[in-house]
This record gives structure tokens, C-alpha cells and sequence, in this order.
């Protein structure tokens, strides 16, 4: 189970933007993916009316979650498959171990799923004798490392490829000590290698889903490596697990969806392989698995659905929102100390794990916007993240300065004679005190942010001293 | 038992709905229905979908040659030629790839049935293309292991300019004429260029797990 440590954000920040190696890694976000989401957002004209659409269908599957689910289970049984309901992460785990028991499984290989990750699935099987064998490029050099992912799409983009380099020498022992590693060619090629083997010998197979599709009960997953494939083809099980908002009505929902996943994710139109995978292999199939098992995950989301948190589950798990966000970009996933990072972490881990375990995260945004203005399903983030505030006060969970702090300015906020006279007075004050150099170096009570950098001294007058100067001249 | 604590907690949170009738009605025309929604204009400049498929294909890195069907069988030896592969393909029962027209002397040994993983090139038929962007839509059955598509370094795939369509849905469309009642087949691909990885320092590979080379073949009469 991943350790949570969002409680302790601001530290794992502070050591997070002195790791030298993670800020050379972070570079490459601030660069490669904004660009090329900017690139193929640009090249589609219908770009902003297909988000319009991917929301409305994902509003419309919520509004009717119950019915779309029942539909789905019924097709996945209709053509062989087993659905399993887990109304939380020891259930899902439970459900996974049973199965692969039942076939006497000793590996399972893993295609990337960021749901396998939250109900931490990977060290439950360890312990219980099966292997789990992360198959994406990115996942398996974080297991060699025994570390999570920093992204939901680029797990390893925390680490350098010096780094990579190094773990691969460690790990590949029966290979030559000498062998040149010097591009990501090389290291793609020796993880190919190994991995290959793997795949042929698993047992079972896991995915996650990008999609389930009601219509037709197949399960989908959005991929370029393609690991997920050999996952799901290869090994005589193939076992999915899913959320339950993972529900779209029909193909042609599926398509509208698609057609915004990967332009936001990486910038490409199209993944490589987006594949449905619909019951086990048919009569007469040469290839493909024997048993195919769903397993539908709640996991607190059941409740989201009624609560102001609702519209989180409209997310498709692009990163964009991550991919933008200075906060993200400057410390990267592991600060946010749980499973899933940046803006969407942020409102999603309080909703799955408590806001009283995740406290900070609500905060650790500037709400400068730009999350949800790139955000291909309309999620408004920074205003979930504002309810999360709200949450983390009304329960007591904001630090007792803050709260004091909070509590003056509320008293001079509700009483507008008094609140003018003291901004008055503090502007003055503060312009006085700056001595016309218009800016602090320092500041009592204000360290946490004069310790980086200067404050600006306030110049001129209030808004308010402003505004009444402006009506009066109007209505002279 | 999970099931149903799951799905009472939904309802709950759904209260306020509109009526359970209203609903499940909504829901039934919802799924037969197939609704469109935002259908991309098409980009090809009045080219056609073929020449669009071509280029949006090569824009994924595949390889493409338009031939003639009678010159499906030579396309693909040459294809092994030039990339110095041995003169051996493997490749389904097709019905399709079983009429290919073979050079006389020096064409490849054709192995079928599924890959174990030791052949250098697959030989597959798709069953439609999308020329918006550049997708293969391949289907599993008897003839067709989906292993094909994945384990040879090198995935060669014959599609009938004829069934080059304009975008997903037309596709899906002849995915359910030909698969009555929503029962599609187990594995439907929809491939678009080599596989490729970008997790090391952002730096774009190709070869992952899948082919490294993605040829389409384009046959027509």
C-alpha cells in the first residue's frame, strides 16, 4: 500500500525542489507536454465542441450510473465474462488474490493502471505468492526502484536517464557489466527483452480500463508500448479492474472521448493501440484468454456522486491538469504523498482516503485556473479544490495561526467601516514603513514568504478610497 | 452482496432524479440509439479518404504502399527484401490472405496460425480503416490471432482501400453489420503507427513492446 504522507506536503516539497536530479527531470514536463497538447488542440477545429460532448455523455452516464451498470454486467456475462463488485480496495485486492488461486497462478504481468495502484495491489500479491510484474516502460523501472508513480501517464518522469541507466545495471546482473547504455533506445530494448519473456510465461494478466463500454460489455484500454495488449492476450486470465465511472453508453461515445484523451494526455490524436477486450477467447479463437474477469470498483465514489465532489468523476485521467500546473511542474508527483498527483489528486485523494489524511493537498494550488481551462472534461477543479478548503475548516483541520488570522479578518470583513479604515491605515503604514522602495525584504509575520522573496509595499490608495473618489466624480 | 450495497448507495445518491421509468427508458434508447455526437469535418481537402489514410498513417510512422490486389503477395516480399528479414511471414487462416498471389520463386514460407513469439513478421488483414487518423481496426476470430499484431517486430497489415472509412463511427458501423447484436469479437485493435514509449526523459522511441515497424498495405482493384 502506498504510504501517505500528504499530510506532510510542504516538507516533501522543500525536499523535493532541492533534488537536483527531479528538477532536471521536471524540465522536460514544463516543455514537451504543454506544447504538444497546445499543437493538436489547435489542429482540430471541433476540439472545445468535442469536450462539450465528452462532458455531457459522462454527466449523462452519472446521472443514470446504476442503470448503465447493471446494463454492462449483463453483456459481460452475456459473452462469457465475470463481473465482480468491490465496494472498496481489500475487497478488490480479495477478489484479485481468489482468482489467481483458483488458477494457480505464480506471476500476473501488469499493463499501467493507476487503479491497481490505489488499492495497492502490487505488494498485496507479493506478500500472498504471486509476483506482479509491472510491464510498462515506466512502471517497470519504478518497481526496480520500489517506488511509485510521480504521474498517472509518465510514471518514472521524476527520474533522469542517468538514473534509469544505473537501476538497470543493478537489476540486469546476467547481462554484461560493460554493455553500453548511453541512449533511451538502449534501455527500451534491454527492458524489451526481459520483459518479453515475462510476458510469455505469466499466468495472469491485469489491466485497468480506460472505458467500459454498456453497449457491447468490453472493457478499453488507451496505450502506445503496447504491454497492455501482450497483458491481455497472452496469459490463459485476463483480469480488469476498474472504477465504476469508467461507464460509457456506446461505441460512438467512446470515440468522442477519445478523440480528446490523447490530444490532452501526450499531444498525439490518436494513442497506438486503443483495444476492446470483450469476454474470453471465442470458439474456435487460436489466441487470447480463457477467463476474463471484471472487477467494478467503488472505493467512496459511490458517494462523491451525491456530494459537491461529483463532477471529479468525469475524469479521464489525461494528466493534463498535472501537465500545466506550476505547483506540479516545480515538485513533482511524489510530494503530493498519495497515489494520484497534481490538481485532480489533489481533489480525488481527500474523496478516497479523508480530507483528515490529506489536508494541505486542497491547498497546495496558486487556483491560478489553468487545470481546469485545459481540463478536456470541464472539471472545475480549483473550485472543487475550494470546497475541500471549506471541508478541511468546518472540521477543525486548518493550522490554529491561519484560523486566528482568519478570524481578525472575518471580524473587520463583516463590519465594512472598520475594514476601511484599517486597510487604510495599513496601506499607509506599509508605503511609510517600505520607505519608498516600494518593496519588503522583510516582514514580521510574513517570513514564509519574504524568506524567497521581496513583498511589494502597497502603493497608492485602497480600492475602496479609489472607487468613492470615482463615484463622486461621476456624479458631479 | 457488495453489488448491491454498491448500487443502493448510487440510487441514494441519485435521489431527486427523475422517475425510475423515465430512466430506464432513457437509458434503453440511449444504447440503441448510437448517437453520433461531434463528428470531426473531414481535413483530406477532397483527396478522398484513401489519400487521407495514407497520410495521416505515415504522419504515425507507419510505412504505406498503395498496390494493386494481385500485387499484395510481391509488396510484401519486398517489404521482407528491404528491411533484410527472412523470406517468412506468419499469418492467420484468413480467408482473405489465402488468396494472395505469391511470386513464383523467392516469395516468403507462409507459417499459420497464432505467433509464439519467435517470428520476425506478421501478416494481417484489418477489417476497416479510418482515414481521420490514420487507424487500423483489426478483429480477433479463428482466422485472425491477435497475437500477430503484437508479438513479430514486424506487422504487416493488408486493408481494402474499399474499406477505408472517414471516421470511427462509420467503422463501428460495419464493425455491428457484421457482428449482429453488439457480439463483437473478443479482441478489436484499433492500431495507429509502431508501438512506441516516451518514459524515459520524454525522448520518443519506437519498438516497445509491440512492432517496431508498422507496414500498411493498401490493396485495391
Amino acid at each position: 500500500m502506498v504510504e501517505i504522507t500528504s499530510p506532510a506536503f510542504k516538507d516533501n516539497s522543500t525536499g523535493a525542489l532541492a533534488d537536483v536530479n527531479l528538477q532536471k527531470a521536471m524540465r522536460h514536463v514544463r516543455v514537451n507536454f504543454i506544447e504538444k497538447r497546445a499543437k493538436a488542440a489547435a489542429a482540430l477545429p471541433e476540439f472545445d465542441d468535442l469536450r462539450s460532448s465528452a462532458r455531457a455523455i459522462k454527466d449523462h452516464v452519472l446521472d443514470h450510473l446504476d442503470l448503465y451498470l447493471e446494463a454492462y454486467e449483463a453483456k459481460v456475462t452475456e459473452r462469457g465474462g465475470h463481473v465482480h463488485w468491490a465496494a472498496n480496495a481489500i475487497e478488490a485486492r480479495g477478489i484479485v488474490l481468489d482468482i489467481c488461486r483458483k488458477v494457480n497462478a505464480k506471476t500476473a504481468t501488469k499493463g499501467k493502471s493507476m487503479i491497481t495502484e490505489e488499492i495497492g495491489l502490487n505488494d498485496f500479491l507479493e506478500k500472498n505468492g504471486v509476483t506482479p510484474i509491472e510491464t510498462d516502460l515506466g512502471e517497470y523501472i519504478i518497481q526496480l526502484r520500489g517506488e511509485h508513480p510521480s504521474h498517472i501517464i509518465a510514471p518514472a518522469v521524476h527520474l533522469t536517464m542517468d538514473q534509469v541507466r544505473e537501476d538497470f545495471r543493478k537489476a540486469h546482473k546476467h547481462l554484461p557489466a560493460d554493455r553500453p547504455l548511453n541512449e533511451p533506445q538502449s534501455l527500451l530494448l534491454e527492458a524489451r527483452g526481459i520483459l518479453r519473456d515475462r510476458f510469455l510465461k505469466a499466468d495472469v494478466g491485469i489491466t485497468g480500463a480506460n472505458f467500459l463500454v454498456a453497449e457491447t460489455g468490453s472493457s478499453v484500454i488507451v496505450t502506445n508500448e503496447g504491454n497492455g495488449d501482450l497483458t491481455q492476450i497472452l496469459p490463459k486470465v485476463h483480469i480488469v479492474v476498474a472504477s465504476i465511472e469508467k461507464i460509457v453508453p456506446t461505441l460512438e461515445d467512446m470515440s468522442q472521448i477519445v478523440r480528446v484523451l490523447a490530444r490532452s494526455a501526450t499531444g498525439q490524436e490518436m494513442s497506438v493501440y486503443t483495444t476492446l477486450s470483450t469476454g474470453p477467447r471465442r470458439k474456435g479463437d487460436p489466441d487470447g484468454p480463457e477467463q476474463y474477469h471484471v472487477i467494478l470498483l467503488d472505493n467512496g465514489r459511490s458517494t462523491m456522486l451525491g456530494n459537491e465532489f461529483r463532477d471529479m468523476l468525469r475524469c479521464i485521467r489525461c494528466g493534463a491538469c498535472m501537465n500545466h500546473c506550476p505547483v506540479y511542474q516545480s515538485v513533482g508527483g511524489h510530494a503530493y504523498g498519495w497515489v494520484y498527483p497534481g490538481p485532480m489528486g489533489s481533489v480525488l485523494t481527500p474523496a478516497l482516503i479523508g480530507i483528515e489524511k490529506s489536508a494541505h493537498l486542497p491547498n497546495a494550488s496558486t487556483l491560478c485556473g489553468r487545470c481546469e481551462s485545459v481540463c478536456p472534461m470541464q472539471i472545475p477543479l480549483p473550485k472543487l479544490l475550494r470546497h475541500w478548503r471549506e471541508r478541511e475548516f468546518e472540521q477543525h483541520l486548518t493550522p490554529a495561526s491561519v484560523r486566528f488570522g482568519l478570524g481578525i479578518w472575518a471580524y473587520a470583513a463583516k463590519r465594512p467601516a472598520l475594514y476601511q479604515r484599517m486597510t487604510g491605515f495599513t496601506m499607509g503604514m506599509l508605503r511609510f514603513l517600505s520607505g519608498g522602495r516600494g518593496r519588503f525584504r522583510w516582514l514580521p509575520l510574513a517570513g514564509g514568504w519574504t524568506k524567497h522573496r521581496d513583498l511589494s509595499a502597497p502603493q497608492g490608495r485602497t480600492f475602496m478610497a479609489q472607487w468613492k473618489a470615482k463615484q463622486a466624480r461621476i456624479s458631479k | 452482496m457488495s453489488r448491491e450495497a454498491i448500487l443502493s448507495r448510487i440510487k441514494t445518491s441519485l435521489s431527486g432524479k427523475a422517475t425510475d421509468k423515465k430512466r430506464k427508458d432513457a437509458v434503453a434508447s440511449r444504447l440503441a440509439a448510437h448517437a453520433k455526437g461531434v463528428v470531426p469535418a473531414s481535413q483530406d481537402n477532397g483527396a478522398g479518404v484513401v489519400d487521407h489514410f495514407v497520410r495521416k498513417a505515415i504522419e504515425s510512422v507507419a510505412s504505406v504502399e498503395v498496390v494493386k490486389r494481385s500485387m499484395a503477395g510481391k509488396a510484401v516480399t519486398r517489404f521482407l527484401r528491404d528491411h533484410n528479414l527472412p523470406q517468412s511471414i506468419r499469418c492467420g487462416e484468413d480467408a482473405r490472405l489465402k488468396k494472395i498471389e505469391w511470386p513464383k520463386t523467392g516469395g516468403p514460407q507462409v507459417l499459420s496460425g497464432p505467433s509464439d513469439g519467435s517470428d520476425l513478421a506478421g501478416l494481417s488483414h484489418a477489417l476497416a480503416g479510418v482515414s481521420e487518423t490514420g487507424t487500423l481496426i483489426l478483429t480477433s476470430g479463428p482466422d485472425n490471432p491477435t497475437t500477430i499484431n503484437f508479438l513479430p517486430e514486424n506487422h504487416i497489415c493488408i486493408i481494402e482501400a474499399s474499406d477505408i472509412e472517414a471516421n470511427y463511427e462509420a467503422a463501428f458501423a460495419k464493425l455491428r453489420r457484421k457482428h449482429r447484436g453488439g457480439n463483437i469479437p473478443r479482441t478489436v485493435n484499433m492500431i495507429t503507427g509502431p508501438s512506441r514509449s516516451a518514459d524515459i526523459e520524454q525522448t520518443l522511441i519506437y519498438g516497445a513492446h509491440g512492432p517496431v515497424r508498422l507496414h500498411i498495405i493498401v490493396v485495391k482493384d
